[in-house]
């Protein structure tokens, strides 16, 4: 029995590092344009998609297709800040709310065009491998993914520290008013940023684009999750959004295994309840981060 | 607002009563459902619009509406007359405990509006797991014998009489709203809308009226899904509680104009026909996907290039006067 407990932790600290990636996203968004993304769930899904289709034309796995997925969303992350996200910076918090809602449900509806209602399934013997490591049987899928996804966030976490660019970000998501003052082109920075967030959802989508069917309908569990993670982690914290991906995954694989697998999803709102109320701006965000 | 210009809206809603009896049942379960959009919407502008707190959650009292009624019907042969309001009383309970609990803890703004999200979908996932409701398998009502019906007695009844019902149920929501707005308490929650510490300051009991406020929203909430419920006659989870019912909800009253008692019946107007056309379109051109779209892009485009929404932009356009006190208020 302890095997197959210490296996389900384990699937569940492999899917908490995807949930992560995903929240990282969301949560890099917000800490430098204060905007919830909405339709995150829907990049996510459009980064499965692409996982898909580019499995189907090259038979490649998909951890080594999650950088064409990522570059991809990233510009599709950069055209929509530039083009429409732009406009909505300044207005209330609703009114960017039903922005996204909206580009949700076109990005929904051009899933649908494209591809249709049905799952689509990655079905190949290779994504049914399993790594032996001492009592743990890893699914090769899951493995790949999580290393995918902690590939994807150290890059991002060196950028941010290391680049010019990524100096840029994080000091206008400190200092909106000094980082102008001191000459960053901000509209720049919430493109690139945009871009980097919506790339972090579309290469987790890549990455777990073996393990779920495919289909539009799923953006909205994405969309939840991310929700979850990054406000248990903290709104707008980097090393929030890690360590609440980790958390998230864990329960969510405990409350399956030592509960029931239908209530995993209530043990993590529950959760979310707690933290809401017992820490509102999260277990690792500052106060100064909300809004 | 002066009193004159409240006559419009009356005639307006004379003629859409008078108008019951000629239109066929097409257009009758058209308008039911604009005016049960409406009605949400002016539930739900009720906290957002004029007390300024997002609710991203409001399918959650929408379930709880839904499911009193119904199975209170179906279960202990409880008529909705008791059903409907005991589902308000439920929803306004939950409201008012929730909205407690995170003014109590200082949850604001976004954090807010995502604790709404966390309890709706706590419950729809409670409801997804329980037998006694149908869990996701859904909850049936008896189909009612015609010959014996009393519409009035059971409140279900053919197409004219959903018509009427959720004609009723819109206009004393409008009417209620307009005396909210015009009270103690809508002054009070518009000063919390707009500062909320100024407004404590001058000594607005700020905690009270927010869960005054969301108590009221609530339960009016609850009255439509009671209603709904007995309308759509199968219940799931998914459907009434779901994610995408709190936003279909809010759709509405932002796109019609926030804060205004007639914004979310002119969006509703709007929304519902809208919502159909591109289903019907999708259906005709066999695309799986285009309803979705068109309707993404057209609520993009009102939102987009209509800031304020519909109806202040309609009233600039077709009275210079009206416009003019509106930016004065």
């Amino acid at each position: 029995m302890t095997e197959l407990y210490l296996n389900a932790l384990a699937g569940g600290v492999l899917i908490g590092v995807v949930y992560a990636l995903i929240a990282l996203g969301l949560t890099i968004i917000f800490g430098v344009m204060r905007v919830v993304n909405f339709a995150h769930g829907e990049m996510v899904v459009m980064g499965m998609y692409l996982g898909y289709w580019l499995w189907f034309a090259t038979r490649l796995p998909p951890w080594l297709l999650m950088p064409a997925a990522a570059a991809a969303l990233f510009l599709v992350g950069y055209a929509l800040q530039r083009a429409i996200v732009n406009i909505f910076i300044d207005r209330p918090q609703h009114a960017q709310f039903i922005l996204f809602i909206a580009l949700a449900l076109v990005i929904t509806g051009l899933h649908l065009v494209a591809f249709g209602p049905d799952p689509k399934p990655i079905q190949s013997p290779d994504m049914m491998r399993s790594y032996h490591l001492g009592p743990l049987r890893l699914d090769a899928v899951r493995v790949q993914a999580a290393l995918g996804a902690l590939v994807l966030i150290a890059a991002l976490l060196v950028f941010l520290r290391m680049s010019n660019t990524g100096r840029a970000i994080r000091a206008a998501a400190d200092n909106l008013v000094g980082a102008q003052v001191i000459g960053i082109r901000v509209r720049r920075v919430y493109a690139i940023t945009a871009g980097i967030g919506m790339a972090c959802a579309g290469g987790a989508g890549a990455l777990i684009s073996p393990m779920f069917d495919t289909q539009p309908f799923i953006a909205t569990d994405f969309t939840l999750i991310a929700f979850i993670v990054v406000i248990v982690g903290g709104l707008g914290s980097l090393n929030g959004a890690l360590a609440g991906g980790i958390l998230i995954g864990l329960a969510e694989a405990a409350a399956a295994v030592f509960v029931s697998p239908a209530l995993k999803t209530i043990f993590s709102y529950v959760l979310l309840v707690i933290v809401l109320l017992w820490r509102p701006s999260g277990l690792l965000g500052d106060k100064a981060a909300r809004p | 607002m002066k009193a004159g210009s409240r006559w419009p809206a009356y005639a307006f809603f004379a003629a859409l009563a008078a108008a019951g009896p000629l239109l066929d049942p097409f257009w009758h379960s058209l308008l039911t459902l604009v005016f049960f959009y409406a009605f949400l919407g002016l539930a739900w502008n009720l906290m957002m619009g004029v007390a300024g707190l997002l609710s991203l959650g409001h399918a959650l009292y929408l379930g709880i509406g839904a499911y009193a009624t119904a199975v209170l019907s179906q279960r202990y042969g409880i008529t909705p007359w008791l059903g409907i309001p005991a589902g308000a009383a439920i929803a306004a309970a939950a409201g008012a405990v929730t909205t407690w609990l995170g003014s109590r803890f200082a949850v604001r703004g976004v954090y807010f509006a995502l604790l709404t999200i966390a309890f709706a979908e706590l419950l729809r996932v409670v409801f997804d797991n329980w037998g006694f409701v149908g869990a996701t398998g859904g909850f049936f009502l008896k189909a009612v014998d015609p010959a014996t019906n009393v519409p009035l007695v059971s409140l279900r009844g053919n197409a004219l009489f959903f018509y009427c019902a959720f004609l009723v149920l819109m206009v004393a929501g409008y009417l209620l709203v307009e005396r909210l707005l015009a009270s103690r308490w809508g002054y009070w929650w518009r000063s919390i809308r707009d500062d909320e510490e100024a407004a404590r300051a001058l000594g607005v009991p700020a905690l009270r009226c927010k869960v005054a406020v969301v108590a009221i929203s609530a339960a009016m909430t609850a009255a439509a899904g009671g209603l709904f419920g007995l309308l759509q006659g199968s219940l799931f989870p998914d459907s009434v509680m779901g994610m995408r019912m709190s936003i279909e909800l809010l759709i509405a009253p932002i796109i019609g104009g926030l804060g205004t008692p007639f914004g979310p019946i002119v969006g509703a107007i709007f929304v519902v026909p809208m919502m159909e056309l591109s289903n019907s379109l999708g259906q005709s051109t066999g695309i799986y996907g285009v309803n979705t779209l068109i309707y993404g892009l057209v609520v993009l485009a009102v939102i987009t290039f209509m800031p304020e929404g519909l109806w202040p932009q309609v009233k600039r356009w077709f009275g210079p006067g009206e416009a003019r006190r509106a930016r004065g208020a």
